[in-house]
């Protein structure tokens, strides 16, 4: 038997001491490798683990008309958002977030896919304006879906029913294509631009900064601190020239119509209305606009979405001739010039009616200005020429942009023998300029073009350039717009743009083409005009055809010397320049009104009312019940003051 | 035969090692769960270390020779308490590892029965006196562990049927283990791990307990599931750095159980690479002055206490903070005297009772 002193082998005892010390040296190298060798990689590993950066938006400035009424306004909505800093895979999940959005599936991946570039801390935003249902199932989801989540959003309250809609333009996500052009470089997907109008020319200065919280979020998402906070920096609040009063009743007179109105003052080319119709709710498609309303916007006929104030051309019919009357008065032709209108005449071998099939008989400038005498200024542009009409038209603004600040506005036609030369390497033939002299054929024009130039004549050559948005009201150093407040003069001869002008008073008597849009007590000058439909792409399209109806023009101004306001009416389909002209005149007897203060249908209104508001649908933060509400637009109580609701602001 | 026990004799050098180690613990979970429902661990922690301490001190008065004479009878209670584990436990996140006793604490008996093995394990090869190891009491000793890691096994608890291993490794190494038995040894292990990993009709391991075992070796590729616990105490032990930095992801709940199986990974990435060498340094200490006392035991048996300790402390840290750098699959090992958990930290002071035993007799006669 062995002692008690019978001792374990102290090698084997020794050898397990340098067991445990060869693990330690395993695992301090362990330690090392992590802590020292790595740390840096592990670092920002763990950074990126905890930083969830959640943007808060800025909302939009608010659009004001002249007076500081609230056109254009925000209102507080729920959108759903993807959190990329989760380490989910988020292809896998998108059957399950499509369905509780209704979305497509496909479509919230491209969206995944789109944003792939982005920082991973830039969440994706998935759904705009999500339903009480939708913000139910985010919430319901919160543990199998942990990167989605919802933020409040201010979304865009436009009036209702289209009002005002092609000026103001419509938001929507910026598009890739929009990305990479230019302008838009400093934004990034996601972020909400103007679109079209208002909206998109200034929306450097409506959109704001969105700010962000960065927040320290712990394994399942949930914020468990706060790193820090930028404030959202708020879209400046915008003014427009325009004028509500007079914007509602240029709406009221084009109801029901296709066309476009434009009121302006000549004396600062300040835009106070502009309207096109048909009309589009902006409302519900910066909402949410599916690909069927989205088409059917596109493919109408009428073109809803163009703005035909400043995107229309068109053949301005015998509006054009003022332009003719103007460039004859300078030439030394038309003021001596007397014609016998016999209801048509023979020019180059091819017959031209008058609109009077029975003729007008002797006919002088006057006269051919108020009865609108075709014969009159087929000869007077005859004895003008193609190249010195164009010359007084191109002065005067025609064929070309006005510079106005709103995008996407168009140039027209204002044809001559270098131009036909230029874009059909034809000849310009000696017959074309007779129908160009009472404005057919080959000219076209926008509504704002005509108006600008009809403006120069009657303010006897100061030509302005329109704007929506005086460039002193502007914030600075967001748009640089200056160039809107530079006129020119043209030169014309004082007896010459009075004796027209006067001629132009006429018209709306009892002897003019338009004695039933007579106002009483209103000192109204204007031209009439009934075009038929030829514009560039039309041209082409129809050569001609007579089946089209003629679309009815009127350019007028009051009052006669000094005009405060000018009034273009496009008419589309009008027949006769008569229609567009009552239409014109209720807008300048609104001005008028509103001017001299007198009571009128919209002032009663307005004493009875004093108020806009605007209904709104949105879900509250707290619940997600969909909650209705209104906002109240306080407008000035001065009770002389007309001022209502627009038609589609008020019940 | 002198009977004169005397606790100048105690260990308390060792004591005093042990309870930094249990400070810094304590440190940590305090930290890790401030701001968590589990906020007040810390005291708790403090109690446990408390009962732990006297617990200690009272193991240490009874003669551990008079102990090992009773030890079937240990043996049998700790087979027993598996069992009624087995009927009677508590299912808690699907295993059963728990009897519910009176005044609401949870009792977890594969903890003791470590104890247990390790006394038994003393027992045995102390009645050997061979300077080799036979066949037949290899394949005993063998048994001996065996039979309760299989119930252990069963409950399901892989981390602690593990922790058992080395009990039995220990005392085969120091009982005069040939090269044979060591190759056996060896090519166990090895049909074991294969068994489990390459025979899918081996349903020995859960599938989770297989994953996880997998995942270590790959993290990335399942970063939300065990590979995502080894990854994210990746990134906390990493982000720690030299010095230690705020801690954001035990803070952040990023990493799991930060006060139990994580704890290290918490005081590493508080502390720095410095900190949690720092406390390396603390356990090996500990570590060295154990082999020292087993060197110094009065008898065969008092070393085979001893070593068995030392055996089942080392093989916690290794698997745990090897677990924490990534090293070693997630297995639900604690963290002796750091990790919070009353049968971890009484299990710990009763062993450490065990080695004051044999420490206070070593110079009796």
């Amino acid at each position: 038997m062995f002692g008690r002193d019978d001792k374990v082998s102290g090698i084997r005892l020794t050898a397990a001491q340098y067991m445990i010390l060869a693990i330690f040296l395993v695992l301090a190298y362990g330690l090392w490798r992590l802590q020292v060798m790595q740390s840096d990689l592990y670092a920002t590993l763990a950074e990126k683990n905890r930083i969830r950066n959640v943007p808060i938006l800025a909302p939009r400035g608010k659009i004001l008309d002249r007076e500081g009424r609230v056109i254009v306004d925000n209102y507080p909505s729920f959108s759903a958002l993807l959190l990329r800093d989760s380490s989910r895979d988020l292809n896998a999940d998108a059957d399950l977030i499509a369905q509780g959005l209704h979305l497509d599936a496909n479509e919230v991946r491209t969206r995944i896919r789109r944003f792939a570039s982005m920082p991973q801390y830039q969440p994706i935003f998935l759904k705009e304006d999500i339903t009480p249902d939708e913000l139910a199932f985010i919430d319901a989801h919160r543990n199998e879906l942990p990167e989605l989540d919802t933020i409040v959003a201010h979304r865009r309250l436009y009036p209702r029913n289209g009002f005002m809609a092609h000026l103001i333009g419509y938001v929507g996500e910026v598009t890739e294509d929009m990305l990479n052009q230019p302008q838009f470089e400093l934004y990034s997907p996601g972020d909400v631009v103007g679109v079209s109008g208002v909206e998109r020319q200034y929306n450097t200065a409506l959109m704001g900064k969105n700010g962000a919280r960065r927040a320290l979020v712990n394994s399942h998402g949930r914020e468990v601190g706060l790193l820090g906070e930028t404030d959202a920096i708020p879209g400046k609040q915008l003014k427009l020239t325009l004028d509500i009063d007079l914007q509602i009743a240029a709406e009221e007179a084009l109801e029901g119509k296709n066309g476009a109105i434009v009121a302006m003052d000549p004396r600062t080319g300040e835009i106070l209305a502009m309207v096109s119709r048909p009309t589009f709710d902006p409302q519900s498609f910066s909402v949410r606009v599916s690909r069927d309303q989205w088409s059917k916007l596109i493919t109408d006929p009428d073109k809803p979405l163009l703005n035909k104030a400043i995107q229309a051309q068109l053949a301005p019919g015998s509006t054009f001739k003022i332009l003719m009357a103007t460039a004859g008065w300078q030439e030394g032709i038309a003021q001596t010039l007397h014609v016998n209108c016999s209801g048509s005449a023979e020019f180059y071998g091819r017959r031209f009616g008058c609109w009077v099939k029975g003729g007008h008989g002797a006919v002088e400038l006057e006269k051919a200005i108020y009865q609108s005498c075709d014969v009159f200024f087929y000869t007077l542009a005859e004895k003008l020429g193609i190249d010195r009409i164009s010359k007084y038209a191109a002065a005067l603004g025609l064929g070309q942009k006005t510079g106005i600040d709103l995008p996407n506005e168009v140039s027209g036609v204002m044809p001559s023998e270098e131009w036909k030369i230029r874009n059909f390497k034809q000849k310009w033939f000696a017959g074309e300029t007779i129908s160009v002299g009472i404005g057919q054929g080959a000219v076209a024009v926008t509504p704002v073009q005509l108006i600008r130039a009809i403006a120069a004549i009657s303010m006897g050559g100061k030509m302005v350039v329109p704007h929506v948005v005086d460039p002193q009201e502007l914030p600075s150093g967001y748009v640089e717009t200056s160039h809107v407040t530079e006129t020119k003069n043209i030169p014309i001869d004082p007896s010459g743009w009075t004796f027209i002008t006067d001629a132009m008073s006429r018209v709306l008597l009892p002897e003019g083409t338009a004695p039933s849009a007579h106002v009483p007590g209103v000192d109204i000058a204007g031209k009439t005009g009934s075009a038929q439909i030829v514009s560039l792409a039309t041209r082409a399209k129809f050569k001609n055809s007579e089946a089209l109806a003629q679309n009815g023009w009127f350019v007028g101004f009051t009052p006669r010397r000094n005009p405060d306001v000018v009034v273009c009416v496009l008419f589309e389909g009008g027949e006769h320049g008569k229609l567009a002209a009552r239409i014109a005149t209720q807008v300048l007897k609104a001005y008028v009104d509103k001017q001299r203060r007198t009571p009128s249908k919209l002032a009663e209104r307005q004493k009875s009312d004093g108020q806009v508001d605007i209904g709104a649908l949105w879900t509250a933060p707290a619940s997600d019940k969909l909650e209705t509400g209104r906002y109240v637009l306080d407008l000035p109580k001065t009770p002389t003051i007309a001022a209502i609701a627009a038609p589609g602001m008020h019940e | 035969m002198s009977r004169y026990v005397s606790f100048r004799d105690f260990d308390w050098l060792l004591l005093v090692f042990v309870l930094m180690i249990c400070g810094l613990g304590v440190m940590e979970i305090h930290s890790a769960t401030v701001h968590t429902k589990f906020a007040g661990s810390h005291i708790r922690q403090i109690y446990w270390v408390v009962g732990g301490v006297g617990m200690m001190f009272l193991i240490s008065l009874v003669n551990y020779q008079a102990l090992l004479d009773q030890i079937h009878w240990f043996y049998i209670a700790a087979v027993a308490s598996l069992m009624a584990v087995m009927i009677f436990g508590q299912k808690y996140l699907g295993a059963k590892r728990w009897i519910k006793m009176p005044g609401g604490n949870h009792f977890q008996p594969s903890e003791w029965v470590k104890l247990i093995l390790i006394l038994a394990m003393a027992k045995f090869f102390a009645d050997l006196r061979n300077r080799e190891l036979s066949w037949p009491d290899f394949m005993k000793a063998g048994a001996i562990v065996v039979i309760p890691m299989l119930m252990v096994l069963k409950q399901p608890d892989l981390g602690t049927a593990l922790t058992y291993i080395p009990i039995a490794l220990m005392g085969v190494f120091l009982g005069g283990m040939q090269w044979k038995q060591g190759l056996a040894v060896g090519l166990l292990a090895a049909v074991a791990v294969s068994a489990v990993f390459l025979v899918p009709r081996v349903h020995v391991l859960k599938s989770y307990q297989k994953q996880r075992l997998t995942s270590f070796m790959d993290p990335e590729n399942d970063p939300q599931g065990t590979g995502y616990q080894v990854e994210q105490s990746k990134i906390a032990v990493g982000s720690g750095g030299l010095w230690g930095g705020k801690g954001s992801q035990t803070h952040g709940a990023f990493l799991p159980v930060p006060q139990t199986d994580f704890i290290f990974a918490a005081f590493s990435e508080e502390h720095g690479f410095v900190g949690a060498l720092g406390v390396l340094l603390l356990y090996f200490i500990v570590l060295m002055r154990l082999t020292q006392n087993a060197q110094t035991a009065p008898d065969r048996a008092g070393t085979f206490v001893v070593m068995g300790v030392v055996a089942v402390l080392s093989f916690h840290i290794l698997v745990n903070v090897g677990m924490v750098v990534g090293f070693m699959p997630v297995t639900g090992i604690p963290l002796p005297l750091m990790s919070y958990g009353g049968s971890s930290v009484l299990f710990m002071f009763m062993a450490l009772g065990m080695v004051m035993n044999v420490r206070m007799r070593r110079f009796v006669n």
